[in-house]
């Protein structure tokens, strides 16, 4: 019989722990067929952060190392500097990345270290029950913004992307979605392109995945996936915002 | 070799090279700028990597990093960059990976000074991260001892997998001496099996981690490192011992401190008095054996420090109420004379007679 489809190599056979209708799962394993796919889990170090994904070192098929919170990108660096030859990733969630960690992000960044990051952006603190993050939306409610985020009290909801891809060390700055079927196969291509980045040794590349809470945001899984596409991608777009090696092909 | 004269900061930096040291991490702060300063210009010259990080946070995390994939890495700082440290310290420890810190103490708290202090015996032996962790400290009072025990730390961090805080303050950071580098061949070190290199297709992935979200399993772990500390505290305790025979009085005092002491020691005994130098060179784990040797006739012991006092709570520890604790020191940066230590003496000394 013809086998249409596999589980990627890049991801152990284990059940993971995230709740139904998350969306990690797919960007876990976009994540991993981009690693098996340029062969390059032999020589792949990921680390993983603190939040849902905290446990990410349990399901990627390579070596990890756990950070703290906020510091992948700082543990990515001391990786890379040390073993300079071999793929480095990070994969972080919003609360992780935009919030405690938005220091050592941005300096990776600057420092055009050559790294990849996946970033998650669910829109709230998914772990630890559904509290406000950075990338919280105007209006919406979570348990620590119960009559919804107020941006003259709270702030207002961080645009990572944008803000990383006026930064000359970054190479690759995309943000993608995965609510379709059509934007999941973007998301593919982006995380792969980023990858290819650090391979070809260009510097910093990042992709901001918009990714669905459905526990906390209290909605069904295709409701959260329209939620997603009707709130999410109108404040924070998708589409590339910097390749430095498209820049350079037009310098030329 | 001949002997060179060299600043105790840089003179760290050297030792740390010649220890195998490749990867620097850190971030500036007065009084220990001229490490990272040294290592810049001299690790890309043995094919080693220093990088200036955007905080002491991250330059923790950095060593992390290194230490995960198997590096020999370091880290230097003063108190309130220590301070801020702390968070990578104690994931260090619970992850097992090894590192040198080096903390070149200031006064404080907060902000404090720029001057000389020992207000981070606290932070250096009872843990300023969360969680049941031990760190070995080693606490030199020369330079030629800071060289000496930069490269002891490496082996030991590597013999243990733990991070090890080496403590100076600013006058042994900033001060110049004659130092000798003699390199002492390493002791028979564990592979580093466990560091994330890549699989190479070879083995299942290794992953560096301290989190155990199952109750019992943290539990195991944590029986597991005490075990690890309990083996250090009976294997690691150091200290010098002087003029203990007979001594009414033994000072204890470690670092440059314990200098100062000991130039007050020698002038009392000159006058006839019997005084005695218990120095720690192991602040964790506290040398407690060193107090066994304690005679008979010693009634006082004479805590100094340049804090309020820190140390004199291990030291009531493993006196148990046996003989008198008495305590002076100075604070905030002011370095304590040996005129004040004589005269501390001789008042606790007269008053008994």
């Amino acid at each position: 019989m013809a086998v249409v489809f596999e589980r990627t190599k890049g991801l152990r056979p284990v059940s993971t722990h995230y709740c139904p209708g998350c969306t990690h799962g797919i960007i876990h394993r976009l994540t991993a067929e981009a690693l098996e796919e340029l062969g390059v889990l032999d020589r792949a170090i990921g680390v993983a952060p603190v939040g849902c994904s905290v446990l990410a070192y349990n399901y990627f098929n390579c070596d990890m190392q756990e950070a703290a919170h906020g510091r992948a990108p700082a543990v990515a660096t001391g990786i890379k500097r040390v073993l300079p030859d071999k793929f480095v990733f990070t994969y972080q969630g919003d609360g992780d990345l935009a919030s405690i960690g938005t220091a050592e992000v941005v300096h990776a960044a600057h420092r055009g270290e050559n790294i990849s990051i996946v970033f998650v952006n669910n829109a709230i603190y998914g772990m630890t029950g559904g509290q406000m993050a950075p990338t919280t939306l105007a209006g919406q409610r979570t348990t620590t913004s119960p009559l919804g985020r107020d941006p003259l009290h709270a702030g207002y909801p961080i645009r990572i992307a944008e803000m990383l891809a006026m930064i000359p060390g970054a190479a690759f700055i995309e943000r993608v979605s995965v609510d379709s079927p059509a934007n999941v196969r973007k998301a593919k291509k982006a995380i792969k392109r980023a990858f290819e980045i650090q391979l070809e040794g260009k510097g910093f590349s990042l992709v901001e995945v918009l990714s669905t809470c459905p526990t906390n945001w209290g909605i069904e899984p295709p409701l959260a996936l329209k939620w997603l596409r009707e709130n999410m991608i109108p404040y924070y777009p998708l589409g590339n915002f910097r390749d430095k090696t498209k820049e350079e092909a037009t310098d030329e | 070799m001949a002997k060179i004269l060299m600043k105790g900061n840089e003179a760290v930096g050297e030792a740390a090279i010649r220890a195998g040291c490749r990867f620097f991490f850190g971030y500036p702060i007065t009084p220990q700028s001229e490490l990272p300063e040294y290592m810049s210009l001299h690790l890309p010259k043995v094919g080693g990597v220093y990088l200036q990080a955007e905080s002491e946070i991250a330059a923790i995390n950095m060593v992390y990093g290194a230490a995960g994939c198997g590096a020999r890495v370091m880290t230097g700082s003063s108190s309130p960059g220590i301070a801020l440290k702390q968070e990578g310290i104690s994931y260090m420890a619970g992850a097992e990976l090894p590192c040198v810190i080096v903390n070149m103490m200031r006064g404080g708290p907060g902000l404090g000074s720029i001057q000389p202090a020992q207000s981070d015996y606290f932070q250096s032996t009872r843990g300023g991260g969360d969680g049941d962790y031990r760190l070995l400290v080693y606490a030199p009072a020369s330079v030629q001892e800071m060289v000496d025990y930069v490269q002891i730390a490496f082996d030991k961090a590597d013999k243990y997998r733990n991070p090890v805080l080496v403590v100076g303050d600013g006058v042994i950071g900033q001060m110049m001496e004659p130092v000798e580098f003699v390199s002492k061949p390493a002791e028979n070190l564990p592979e580093k099996d466990w560091a994330t290199t890549g699989t190479g297709g070879k083995r299942e992935p290794n992953i560096i981690n301290s989190l155990y979200l199952d109750a019992e399993k943290l539990e195991r772990h944590n029986i597991h490192l005490s075990k690890k500390y309990s083996y250090m505290q009976e294997n690691e305790q150091r200290w010098e011992a002087t003029g203990l025979e007979g001594a009414e009085l033994v000072i204890v005092a470690y670092g440059t401190t314990a200098r100062i002491a000991r130039s007050a020691m020698d002038n009392l005994n000159k006058k006839g008095w019997k005084i005695g130098l218990l120095r720690p060179i192991t602040l964790w784990p506290f040398p407690e054996k060193g107090f066994q040797l304690l005679d008979e006739t010693t009634k006082h012991l004479l805590v100094v420090e340049m804090s309020m006092g820190q140390m004199i709570d291990d030291v009531r520890i493993v006196n148990e109420g046996k003989r008198k604790i008495h305590f002076t020191g100075r604070s905030g940066g002011v370095i304590p004379s040996t005129s004040l230590i004589e005269e501390k003496i001789l008042e606790i000394l007269e008053r008994s007679e």
